[in-house]
C-alpha cells in the first residue's frame, strides 16, 4: 500500500495502482489514470464503461463480470477490448478508482 | 517504455510477464472444455495475448451441431465420486451437466457456446485442427462462424511462437 498524488489529492492504491478507497477518487483523476495506463484520452464510450464500474461496485461491493459488462454497460465486448485493450475489466476499474475485481471470469 | 524510464527502481524489481498463450483443448466433455476457455478468456482479461486450439473431440466446442450439447462425463469420472454402474444409468450425464450448469450461471459463467463467441469478442483467435477436421470428415461449414481457420500442427506451432503453450 502507497499513497500517491492524483488531481492534486493524496489517494492510497495498492501495489498495482488501484484505489482502495473508492471515495478518494474523482472524476478528474480519471485522465491521469488513464494516461499512467496507456489511454491517452477518455471518450464519452470510456466513461459509459467507468461510470458503469463505479456504480457496480458501490451498488453490490464488488465489480462487475467482463461477461455482465458487456452485457449490460451498453458497451459490447469488441469494443470493451478496443477501448480498453489491456484488458477492460481490470483497467476500467482501477481508472473508475475502485478496487482490482478478483474474479476468475 | 516511458514508464521504465521514468521508475528504473520499479523495472528492475518487475517480475516477468507473460505476454502470449496457446491453448490447446482437446477433450469433448463439459470438464475438458471449460478449463481452457477459463484460461483463454482469463487471458485476455489481463491483456494477454490468446489463441485457442481446438483438436480431437475438443472440436466439439467449436462445432454448430454439437457445441449446445457438451456434457459432463459420468462414467469413469473419479472426481464426481459417483459409482461407475450409477453413473451410466441413463439420463445420469444430463442431470449432473443440468445441475453443474446452473451454478456455473450462479457464478456468471457462461454455457459454451456464449463463452466461445465471448473470447471470439476479445480478439483471441479460434482455430480448429486440420488433422481433426479430416478425421471426423468435417468442413469449414461444420464449424462455428467465430472460427479463425482451419491449420496443421506446423501452422500451430509457428502461431504459439514466442509464448506458452498450454494443454487441455
Amino acid at each position: 500500500m502507497s499513497t500517491v498524488i492524483y488531481a492534486g489529492r493524496p489517494v492510497e492504491v495498492d501495489a498495482e495502482g488501484f484505489l482502495q478507497q473508492p471515495e478518494q477518487w474523482t472524476e478528474q483523476m480519471a485522465g491521469e489514470i488513464g494516461r499512467a495506463n496507456d489511454i491517452d484520452a477518455l471518450t464519452e464510450r470510456h466513461w459509459q464503461v467507468i461510470n458503469f464500474m463505479r456504480k457496480t461496485y458501490l451498488g453490490t461491493g464488488s465489480a462487475p463480470s467482463i461477461r455482465t459488462l458487456g452485457k449490460v454497460s451498453g458497451v459490447p465486448i469488441k469494443e470493451l477490448y478496443q477501448l480498453f485493450p489491456k484488458g477492460p475489466a481490470k483497467l476500467a476499474a482501477k481508472i473508475a478508482g475502485i478496487p482490482k475485481p478478483r474474479g476468475c471470469i | 517504455m516511458s514508464e521504465l524510464l521514468e521508475h528504473p527502481e520499479a523495472a528492475a524489481s518487475k517480475p516477468e510477464t507473460i505476454e502470449k498463450v496457446s491453448i490447446i483443448i482437446s477433450k469433448g466433455s463439459l470438464e475438458g472444455i471449460y478449463p481452457g476457455l477459463i484460461m483463454a478468456n482469463g487471458a485476455r482479461m489481463e491483456g494477454i495475448d490468446a489463441n485457442l486450439f481446438f483438436t480431437f473431440f475438443g472440436m466439439d466446442a467449436i462445432n454448430k451441431a454439437k457445441h449446445e450439447h457438451v456434457k459432463v462425463a459420468t462414467v469413469g469420472n473419479p472426481g464426481l465420486h459417483l459409482a461407475t454402474w450409477a453413473g451410466g444409468f441413463p439420463g445420469m450425464s444430463a442431470l449432473v451437466t443440468h445441475k453443474l450448469a446452473g451454478e456455473m450461471e450462479k457464478l456468471d459463467i457462461p454455457p459454451i457456446p456464449e463463452f466461445v463467441q465471448m473470447i471470439s469478442d476479445t480478439g483471441a483467435g479460434l482455430y480448429g485442427c486440420k488433422a481433426s477436421v479430416d478425421l471426423f470428415e468435417l468442413s469449414r461449414e461444420d464449424l462455428i462462424d467465430e472460427v479463425t481457420d482451419v491449420i496443421t500442427v506446423g501452422e500451430f506451432y509457428a502461431m504459439a511462437a514466442g509464448g506458452h503453450i498450454i494443454f487441455t
